[in-house]
């Protein structure tokens, strides 16, 4: 976005025509702890799922099938390859041939802009805290401007939520593989459920969702379905950051305990 | 310390404003020429200044705050205007009718009726340049019920229309490329002969002064109320406007006629007399004193008896079947409720902070009250900490508006000099003695649109031959306004704003006598002896306390401008309560008083004039004998202008 | 219930200035701006402020409190420990004048690029038209006060003077937001947004509508859905491809780029 050299005295706050106030703000709360905590959190959870995603192992048990490797399209998934393996022998992870959806979606999200804008470029590190930066021309160039194409990364989103759908669906099979389709419940199919709940509430809740199901229009006496699927995505929308949040947890959540079951760390809780 | 005569130069433009600059010392003088100067930027300027750029006049605004401050964007109910939307019965003729009974029928007729009959384009002009108003099912401009008005009437934005209009107004003043000369004080107008010459005023931000050649000066300076205590206006109600045309040799009428809204709140200290809308008591509240009691069944005049409720069964009854009960005493007109409020608070039975409680939420549910009173929610529980669902608000009355304002020609709202305009609340008689809510924002657009266009006319019509500013005029102008800076060992304006302010809320108030006002006209002769050696500390540049003397000099004129013409008039009516004298007098009811600069420019004089008589085509629509007194229904009002 | 406040201002101008301090009595239920005042009346009666209705409607007292920008009228000081020091300083995006007055003058500038609403002409009965549905987008940000406050905290000015002649900053996105869904308006600003008045230099982070006192959810409801509206001139390539093969929303119809 810009370059990081610490601003010199005579720009910004400090710049000549400004009021002369040393500081670079005079807050006196705590406004560091939420970039912080946003720092500390998204990090720990990019070295997470980095390492997830590269590891190429111990991402399915039966039919469950780890978020950060659904769908699988390689041959290295057994019965959980449900939708054919048009990579067959993909050398690498087949986390890496899907991730860049959900990725994308994220990364391009109007909610995690505003947090790693804030927490990670420090552009501003909080409101009226003077940012480290000396220039700065926001989403107006490569790549920043990309993030202008949010709503394609919403369209695959809207697949990839299907397929998580379709997977926590099948996760209520008999966890053998021995062709017997008797129902069970047990705790890794929760997990998915409440997983694919809390991603469908993030995906749903999109800003460019709420601009495509209705937002855009000028007139919505005219369109009343699209203004009743724009209320109802505007009050989902409203909550939006809360879902990334969850949906962020909930996903890494649901493929620890995948790779644990799957490297016999602890076993799988069932209800019946 | 000087920002700008450091850097200025020649050709330099202003920092604020971008308009070019002359001279370069400080205290330099910049010289403009217009063809109309508006002095003010509320609704009534702003639409004066459009009305006249489009009619072809060189035009500029001149106002004290930045555009878009001005106290228009306080006004909540809405603009009174029979567009019909909501019930096609109404046209102007029913308008007309109760503005009149609303002001006692002591209006100028003529103001009325070109009110009534104009508001309703000008309201549609407003939505042409961007306005939002809310809508009815099919999708026309929705009004709403009010005090006074026999239709739903009000043009409005939720509660906060006068928001909407002046943004609307500054917006389409904006497109039309109009200068703005904003923080910008006029302090006296010049005059060629009798005609106007020029004003003179100066910049807040750096002290430097100003000087306009114009013909056409129209004055839209708003109201006095900052004269009181207990004010709903804010600090630029000085009387400027009113002030400027004395000065000029122009003349006020009605300025005994001020009105006090029953509800203001009285705590916390930092918005005393903020204004509490009339629709918690439509829908629901009632006023009680520290004994509980709900009291409004005490003061229930003999006049109003009949259509009043007298047992607390009919009064609540009466909220859901208006047709079998009587109005509960709570929605009597605001001076009777104003002056019960006052005297329970004289009695002893006030609250803690001098005020009585207007309880709503002991009778109504949070969900009820948070839906229908929004605003007044949010404006309790910001400012006060008070949650108006769980306990009772604290009110008394507060200082609203004038009626009074400087006397004009109904259809150019030209004033005695020529010249010299007046629109909006610092022009006089169109209210008459009472202003019915949701006319002032109709007043502001219909002779603001008719003073533009009269001014350009007049400027026009003098071709080269323009009345010249004399220079000994501007050196006097200007001693004038550094007058404050050459006292040594003065008082400190503020003081005597704050004495003052006290002096005219407990002389001069809602209820008056002839020894209170008698005290007051000899306290306002003390002030003038110490405002004449008040003293300000400091330089020219943004200097608020040489801003607020030189406003000083204005409300001590116009106070003792009500205070004159409220001793002289013997009877009650509409905004002017005697104690002395309750009850209005048929006599009283065919007059006005008008107010006059004396020839030593020390003080006011005051003579009676007759008012102008009604055409007998629009005398039939009045049956009631002049001089009685007309039910305001408030049930359904939502905020007061 | 009286105490004297630890209060700090700001005193200069644009030549330099300081932080004072003004220790003065204040009573419960007081706002920043009361203490203020009776700086003015009994300190420092040169001491410049700009204020107007003094209840949250007019947006003239805007200033920096604690460093947060804020109304001074809408700052109780009951939300204060009496022992806490309140520093009052004038709003650091613009050019300083005097005390806490600033030259604001950028916005008006701004409000002068902004073509103006331009309607078709009336129906036949002289009326217009409109839903209430279709106008509340538009009322909530006509609610703007014009404080500023947004404008000031905005870092895209605030941290970066440059900026100022390509950023028309959040007061205007709403305005043009506004204008964008208004159902009558015939003028079509959405390349305008985004190249003359800056939209692109917007990075989302909230901080106007952190700091708006009329609770205007600036960013949410007219920056993004801005955005969005301009993505769908200039960056969505099957939008384009739909104009160009004439699958597309009529809703759009009857509007000009300006």
């Amino acid at each position: 976005m810009a370059s990081t050299k610490a601003a010199p005295e005579a720009s910004g706050v400090h710049g000549p025509t400004r009021a002369a106030i040393g500081v670079r703000t005079l807050r006196e709360d705590r406004w560091w702890l939420a970039p912080l905590t946003t720092f500390v959190v998204f990090s720990a959870f990019i070295v997470y799922a980095t390492w997830r995603a590269f590891a190429n192992s111990h991402y399915y048990v039966g039919d469950y099938l780890s978020p950060f490797y659904s769908p699988c399209l390689t041959n290295k998934c057994g019965a959980a390859a449900d939708f054919g393996t048009p990579f067959g022998g993909f050398p690498l992870s087949a986390a890496l041939i899907i991730l860049i959806f959900p990725l994308g979606f994220r990364m391009s999200c109007y909610y995690y802009r505003k947090a790693y804008y804030r927490a990670f470029w420090l552009s501003p590190p909080a409101c009226a805290v003077a940012e480290p930066h000396t220039t700065y021309t926001g989403e107006t160039r490569l790549p920043l401007i990309l993030n202008n194409i949010h709503r394609y990364f919403w369209y695959a989103a809207i697949v990839v939520g299907a397929i998580l759908t379709y997977d926590a669906a099948l996760s209520f099979q008999n966890f053998g593989v021995d062709g017997h389709r008797s129902g069970h419940v047990g705790l890794g199919s929760l997990i998915m459920v409440v997983n694919v709940a809390f991603i469908w509430l993030y995906t749903l809740s999109c800003h460019s969702c709420r601009h495509t199901v209705g937002g855009r229009l000028r007139h919505f006496s005219k369109h009343p379905v699209r203004y009743k699927l724009w209320t109802w995505v505007s009050k989902l929308n409203v909550h939006h950051a809360k879902f990334a949040w969850y949906s962020l947890f909930s996903v890494a959540f649901a493929d620890l305990y995948i790779y644990l079951l799957s490297n016999g760390t602890i076993s799988e809780a069932r209800f019946f | 310390m000087s920002v700008s005569a450091s850097s200025t130069t020649d050709g330099d433009r202003h920092p604020m404003t971008g308009n070019q600059l002359d001279g370069n010392a400080e205290g330099g003088m910049e010289r403009h020429t217009y063809d109309v100067v508006v002095i003010g930027a509320g609704g009534a300027g702003l639409r004066a200044a459009i009305a006249a750029h489009e009619s072809g006049a060189k035009t500029a605004i001149v106002c004290k705050s930045l555009l878009g401050k001005a106290h228009t964007v306080m006004a909540e109910g809405g603009i009174a205007a029979s567009m019909g939307n909501v019930y096609p019965d109404d046209n102007w003729e029913v308008h007309f009718r109760d503005t009149m009974r609303g002001g006692k029928m002591l209006n100028n007729w003529r103001m009325a009726q070109l009110h009534a009959q104009e508001a309703p384009e000008r309201v549609m002009e407003l939505e042409d340049w961007g306005a939002l108003f809310d809508r009815t099912e099919d999708g026309l401009i929705s009004q709403r019920d009010f005090g006074g008005h026999k239709y739903a009437r009000l043009a409005h934005v939720g509660d906060r229309t006068g928001l909407e209009m002046i943004r609307t107004l500054q917006q389409r003043a904006v497109a039309l490329g109009i200068d703005v000369f904003m923080e910008c004080t006029i302090t006296d107008v010049f005059k060629d002969g009798g005609r106007i010459a020029g004003a003179f005023g100066y910049w807040r931000e750096s002290g430097r002064f100003v000087v306009f050649d114009a013909p056409s000066v129209i004055l839209a300076t708003g109201g006095i109320g900052k004269s009181f205590k207990v004010t709903s206006n804010s600090w630029e109600y000085t009387g400027d406007g009113h002030a400027l045309a004395m000065r000029a040799g122009a003349s006020l009428i009605n300025m005994e006629f001020v009105q006090f809204h029953p509800t203001g709140m009285v705590w916390p200290p930092s918005v005393k007399g903020l204004l509490v809308t009339e629709s918690v008591r439509g829908d629901g509240g009632i006023l009680k004193n520290s004994d509980g009691e709900r009291f409004m069944f005490d003061y229930i005049p003999e006049f109003f008896r009949a259509e009043t409720a007298d047992t607390v069964e009919e009064a609540d009854a009466w909220y859901e079947d208006k047709k079998n009960n009587r109005r509960p005493p709570e929605l009597l007109p605001r001076d009777e409720v104003a002056r019960a409020i006052n005297s329970e608070i004289k009695a002893g039975r006030g609250t803690p902070h001098g005020g009585v409680y207007l309880d709503i939420a002991s009778r109504r549910t949070p969900e009820f009250i948070r839906k229908r009173l929004p605003s007044m929610y949010h404006q309790f529980k910001e400012l006060a900490d008070v949650d108006i669902t769980s306990e009772p608000m604290e009110i008394g009355p507060t200082c609203h508006y004038v009626m009074g304002g400087v006397e004009v020609d109904a259809d150019t709202q030209e004033s005695a000099v020529v010249g010299l305009y007046a629109v909006g609340e610092c022009s006089g008689g169109m209210h008459g003695s009472n202003r019915l809510g949701g006319n002032s924002l109709g007043d502001l657009l219909v002779f603001g649109k008719r003073a533009g266009e009269a001014a350009t006319a007049y400027a026009a019509s003098l071709g080269a031959a323009r009345p010249q500013v004399d220079e000994a005029d501007v050196k006097a102008a200007q001693a004038s306004a550094l007058a404050p800076f050459e006292v040594e060992g003065g008082e400190n304006p503020y003081t005597i704003q704050s004495d003052l302010q006290q002096s005219m809320n407990d002389l001069v108030g809602i209820i008056r006598t002839r020894s209170e006002l008698e005290e007051s006209l000899r306290e306002i002769e003390a002030f003038k002896t110490r405002a004449s050696t008040m003293v300000v500390e400091g330089h020219r540049q943004y200097n608020p306390g040489w801003h607020l003397a030189l406003d000083l000099r204005n409300m001590l004129i116009v106070s003792e401008c009500i205070a004159k013409a409220a001793l002289a008039r013997e009877e009650s009516r509409g905004g002017h309560t005697r104690d002395d004298f309750p009850g209005p007098n048929a006599e009283w009811g065919t007059k006005n008083l008008v107010v006059n600069l004396n020839a030593a420019g020390t003080g006011v004089d005051l003579h009676e004039k007759p008012l102008p008589v009604m055409p007998d085509e629009l005398k039939k629509y009045f049956e009631t004998p002049a001089a009685a007194p007309v039910v305001e229904p408030a049930e359904t009002s939502e905020g007061d202008k | 219930m009286a105490y004297t406040l630890k209060l700090k201002i700001w005193r200069g101008d644009k030549s330099g200035g300081e932080i004072k301090d003004y220790p003065v009595e204040v009573s419960e239920g007081e706002v920043v701006l009361d203490a203020i005042h009776r700086v003015q009346g009994t300190q420092a009666g040169d001491l410049a402020v700009r204020w107007n209705c003094k209840a949250g409607k007019c947006g003239s007292c805007s200033a920096e409190i604690n460093g947060k920008p804020r109304l001074m009228c809408m700052c109780r000081l009951s939300d204060f420990a009496e022992d806490e020091t309140i520093t009052v300083t004038p709003m650091r995006s613009f050019p300083v004048i005097r005390d806490l007055v600033t030259d604001v003058s950028f916005n008006y500038e701004k409000a002068k690029e902004l073509p103006s609403f331009s309607p078709p002409p009336r129906d036949g009965d002289n009326k217009r038209r409109m839903a209430q549905i279709d106008v509340e987008r538009g009322q909530e940000f006509r609610k703007c006060i014009e404080c500023f406050l947004c404008q000031n905290t905005c870092h895209v000015v605030r941290d970066h003077e440059e900026n100022k002649p390509a950023f028309a900053g959040p007061r205007f996105f709403l305005r043009y937001a506004e204008l964008d869904m208004h159902p009558l308006d015939t003028n079509d600003r959405r390349n305008l947004a985004q190249e003359q008045a800056g939209l692109g230099m917007c990075n989302i982070t909230k901080c106007c509508t952190e700091v708006c006192p009329e609770g205007i959810k600036i960013t949410d409801n007219a920056i993004i859905p801005m955005k969005e509206r301009v993505a769908d001139v200039k960056f969505d390539p099957l939008v384009w491809l739909g104009a160009k093969i004439g699958l597309r929303t009529k809703d759009n119809d009857g509007r000009t780029e300006v």
